[in-house]
């Protein structure tokens, strides 16, 4: 399959890609990774006049700890988020997402930035990123904004970036002593999208009662969703089986998948009351200092 | 419309003029005419196109030829040296992992790169590294097997074949 024709420019810099969505606005997409644009376009299903290679700036990828939070840089790819130390060492959630994106060949190509700017709600890093509470940083002609990941995703493949507006960092708040993170995903096979998938994040005090939690769920939804009432009923409670229990119907009540190929709504609300008891006993278990 | 690039292929510098939207497979084998390397899905599903790419396994069905610009590529012709065959393929031929061969120059580039990073990997390692290619044929025993077979190989005779090439 051939996609349409188009002009290709390599950036070099982030203000010099900028300046080619300022030229060319709507009618330009950026290429990451491109392994979601350029299938697209292959199908023709995408047909931008003119794709700006994001590929060529060098400062892009990064992973870092400063100033309390985990920076990590747009263009970081699945595979070195999957093998970096310090994501295994103290980010279990986003450790355990990047290994179960797509397949290994996959992953050595697409980027974090690229994934969450593409807003499909079957991408993985949406639903782990509102389980962290992370934020992004965007990066536009008049500079740059920090937003919340609750207030970044609108739509089905439709974010609050503005067509001159290129998703640079990626903030996650660095874990408190008595944190621990898990991120499970049901699916058919090595590369496919999830039929659900359940991340949290979350936080113990000193009696072991849990003090703060996130819980993102993976295409059950129209975007990357949060299981508010879920969190709502576990802050402050006892971390056991019973409270895992309650919350995971409350996930599985919220959440609003649509019947397909992967199975009917009722079998996927199942699965993600099944994934979110599991995410949080392996969760605590982690918090504990366990696994 | 075209654009100049310049790509190293098995150690080869190339140089074309090539529309943006040829993808490297195209590429690779109708500008360069290496048609070890297959086109399968066409969707970034079968791994049958794995080249690797600045030292990464990755599917040239879903890479743009331009992007290769100034990069080193290396396909399933760079594996042999001086007519000696890569322990990889000698564990292909030894321990029958092939049975239509069309999946295998993309199995043996995940191998490739599964071996670079992981020279004495598990039995789950290596199925985890090759889980991006699919073989409708052999449910995969046989590929482990070839695998480990090259795993050995190359950790008892480090300077056999091409493995020691960067890429």
């Amino acid at each position: 399959m051939i996609p349409d024709k188009f002009e290709y420019v390599a950036a070099k810099t982030v203000p010099e890609a900028i300046g080619f969505l300022q030229r060319y606005r709507s009618d330009a997409k950026l290429l990451a990774g491109g392994h979601s644009l350029i299938p697209l376009m292959k199908l023709r299903l995408a047909a931008p006049r003119y794709l700006v290679d994001l590929n060529r700036i060098s400062d892009l990828a990064y992973i870092k700890e400063t100033d309390g939070s985990l920076r990590v840089g747009a263009l970081t790819r699945h595979a070195d988020l999957e093998t970096s130390d310090l994501i295994r060492a103290r980010y279990p959630l986003m450790a355990d997402t990047a290994k179960v994106i797509a397949d290994p060949l996959v992953r050595n190509m697409g980027t974090i930035g690229g994934s969450l700017a593409h807003a499909d709600p079957a991408g993985d890093w949406g639903a782990a990123m509102l389980a962290a509470k992370s934020q992004v940083i965007v990066t536009g002609p008049r500079g740059k904004r920090t937003v919340p990941i609750d207030e970044f995703f609108v739509d089905t493949f439709t974010t609050v970036l503005q067509p001159d507006e290129i998703l640079t960092e990626i903030l996650v708040p660095q874990p408190r002593p008595g944190s621990g993170g898990a991120y499970l995903k049901l699916e058919r096979k090595v590369g496919d999208f999830a039929i659900a998938a359940v991340g949290t994040q979350l936080v113990l005090d000193r009696k072991g009662a849990i003090e703060d939690v996130g819980i993102g769920l993976c295409n059950v939804g129209p975007s990357s969703l949060r299981a508010r009432r879920a969190e709502a009923a576990l802050r402050g409670t006892k971390a056991d089986d019973a409270a895992f229990a309650k919350a995971a119907q409350l996930a599985a009540e919220e959440c609003n998948p649509a019947g397909d190929l992967r199975g009917p709504a009722d079998y996927k609300r199942d699965v993600v009351r099944v994934l979110t008891v599991r995410a949080l006993r392996l969760a605590v278990q982690r918090a504990k200092g366990g696994a | 419309m075209g654009n100049r690039i310049k790509v190293t292929v098995n150690g080869s510098v190339h140089e074309a003029e090539v529309e943006p939207r040829l993808l490297l497979v195209h590429f690779i084998r109708e500008v360069l005419g290496l048609t070890g390397t297959h086109v399968g899905c066409d969707t970034t599903n079968c791994g049958a196109c794995t080249v690797i790419m600045g030292g990464r396994a990755v599917k040239s069905c879903t890479v743009f030829a331009v992007q290769a610009d100034g990069r080193e590529v290396m396909t399933v012709e760079g594996l042999a040296r001086d007519g000696q065959l890569h322990p990889i393929q000698e564990g292909f031929y030894e321990k029958h992992g092939l049975q239509c061969g069309f999946c295998t120059p993309g199995m043996m580039m995940s191998a490739y790169a599964l071996l670079q990073r992981t020279p004495h990997p598990s039995e789950g390692e290596i199925r985890w590294g090759i889980s991006g290619n699919l073989c409708r044929c052999t449910g995969y025993v046989n590929i482990v097997e070839a695998v480990k077979y090259a795993a050995e190989k190359l950790g008892s005779a480090p300077a056999v074949g091409g493995e020691r090439r960067s890429s």
